[in-house]
């Protein structure tokens, strides 16, 4: 067990320390690269946060999908291929619904303030 | 290339630019400008007797790198003024450098007051009334580029629908990882390409929102020809519609600051022809589909120490969000 604060406590204050103390110090592209910086930092620790649950859960959506089992990438490859084929269409069930919950699954980590994701939030199954 | 070139003989060759293209006068007060990767934009003025006059130079990186598919420099003043010439809002083209001039290449033209940052157009009050009108013009615009007689224009190269498509799945498989929004993509534009049109026309390539100078009265520049070519002219209005380049104003499909149906009007009144919604829905496709494929193979200048910067690799992330686009564009949730 490590020790405290935790690293999503760390990271919110390196963040902190960059948009609050830096960042009013910098003008022109000094500031645009802190401000970029601060944001990677962001979705570092989005990620850290969402990713194992939405790949248990994407896993489990494309074994399902698919009938076989395999590692993230090697899924993903062979859902590509039946697109790829049309063995795997729009009108076959589930596959538009993976295909929205995956990119929704990006999205918060990657862009959670995308103005057409905090649109489709509105949309969410409940 | 001449990447070598010491700002001190950059700065004294463009002064001698200035004095010979504007007598009387001497280069004043130069600045490289924010902005355009693939180009240098530097301000500068030409002060004489009667006062100053700001000017920008659009110049290759380091002097002369050209990327293939692009126009050239050249070409890109040579279009300026074909366009200038029939009403769409451009700088003047004052100059061309020459090899002579010894500052690479690239051309000077007027500086057009006003905000070319999307954001700020698609939210600011100060352009409330120029939202208004703004997509009207676009489209306006648009049909008075694509009439301009093709025997006048610089070489361009020539892309069809069907060979887009191919060219930006030969990059996504390039890329190598699987991504199956964007497999979906291809076999919705492969099942859905549009008719060639009956004769090619000049497309600009770029026109977006990010690449257009407008005021509080409305547009008064469009930019960035340097991907021009001939083609399917509706990819322009496409384009203008693809998500990245509507800075959040979803609400307004045409660069978050208008309709398609105000696009559409201008685009008759400035001579178009008339367009199916969805030809135009099929370009905005592909341009998420090829955006979305560009941003991922960002990762690999990332990862290969090209450009290993935290801003690549965020754009690299910014994948997703075509993702997300182009989901909503062919297959809306029920």
């Amino acid at each position: 067990m490590q020790d405290t604060p935790d690293h999503t406590e760390i990271l919110a204050a390196v963040t902190a320390l960059l948009r609050d103390e830096i960042m009013p110090l910098l003008s022109g592209r000094p500031n645009y690269q802190v401000r970029v910086a601060a944001n990677a930092l962001d979705l570092v620790g989005r990620q850290m946060a969402l990713q194992d649950g939405f790949d248990v859960a994407e896993h489990e959506r494309l074994i399902e999908l698919l009938g076989r089992d395999g590692d993230l990438t090697a899924l993903n490859q062979a859902l590509c291929d039946a697109i790829e084929t049309n063995t795997v269409t729009l009108e076959t069930p589930g596959v538009r619904e993976h295909l929205w919950t995956t990119t929704m699954a990006k999205l918060a980590v990657d862009q959670p303030s995308y103005a057409r994701y905090q649109a489709e939030l509105k949309n969410e199954p409940a | 290339m001449v990447g070598s070139l010491i700002e001190g003989d950059f700065s004294a060759g463009l002064d001698a630019v200035v004095r010979r293209v504007f007598p009387g006068a001497r280069m004043d007060n130069l600045r490289r400008l924010s902005g355009g990767a693939s180009q240098e934009t530097w301000a500068f003025e030409a002060v004489g007797e009667s006062g100053s006059t700001p000017l920008i130079l659009r110049r290759a990186p380091g002097g002369e790198r050209v990327h293939d598919s692009a126009v050239g420099l050249e070409g890109e003043a040579a279009l300026m003024r074909l366009a200038g010439a029939v009403g769409v809002p451009e700088p003047p083209v004052h100059y061309v450098l020459e090899p002579g001039d010894g500052i690479g290449r690239g051309f000077v033209c007027g500086f057009i007051e006003g905000e070319t940052l999307g954001r700020k157009i698609v939210r600011d009050e100060r352009f409330a009334e120029a939202r208004k009108t703004l997509a009207f013009e676009c489209g306006r615009t648009m049909a008075r580029i694509h009439e301009l007689p093709l025997d006048k224009l610089p070489k361009l190269r020539m892309a069809t629908a069907r060979g887009r498509v191919e060219e930006i799945y030969t990059r996504y498989k390039a890329d190598g990882r699987p991504r199956p929004v964007i497999s979906l993509a291809f076999e919705w534009l492969r099942a859905h390409a549009p008719p060639e049109p009956s004769a090619p026309k000049l497309v600009h390539g770029d026109f977006r929102n990010g690449n257009l100078i407008v005021g509080p009265d409305g547009l008064r520049a469009v930019l960035d020809w340097e991907i021009a070519h001939l083609g399917d002219p509706i990819e322009d209005l496409g384009w203008v519609c693809v998500g990245p380049w509507v800075f959040g104003g979803i609400d307004k499909p045409v660069g978050g600051f208008g309709t398609i149906e105000q696009l559409l009007d201008g685009y008759k009144a400035g001579g178009g022809d008339d367009v199916d919604p969805s030809h135009i829905k099929w370009w905005t496709v592909l341009g998420s589909t090829s955006w979305g494929v560009s941003c991922s193979a960002m990762t690999h200048t990332f990862r290969d120490g090209i450009e290993k910067t935290a801003d690549r690799a965020m754009i690299a992330r910014r994948s997703s969000e075509n993702e997300i686009d182009i989901l909503n564009l062919i297959a809306p949730r029920g």
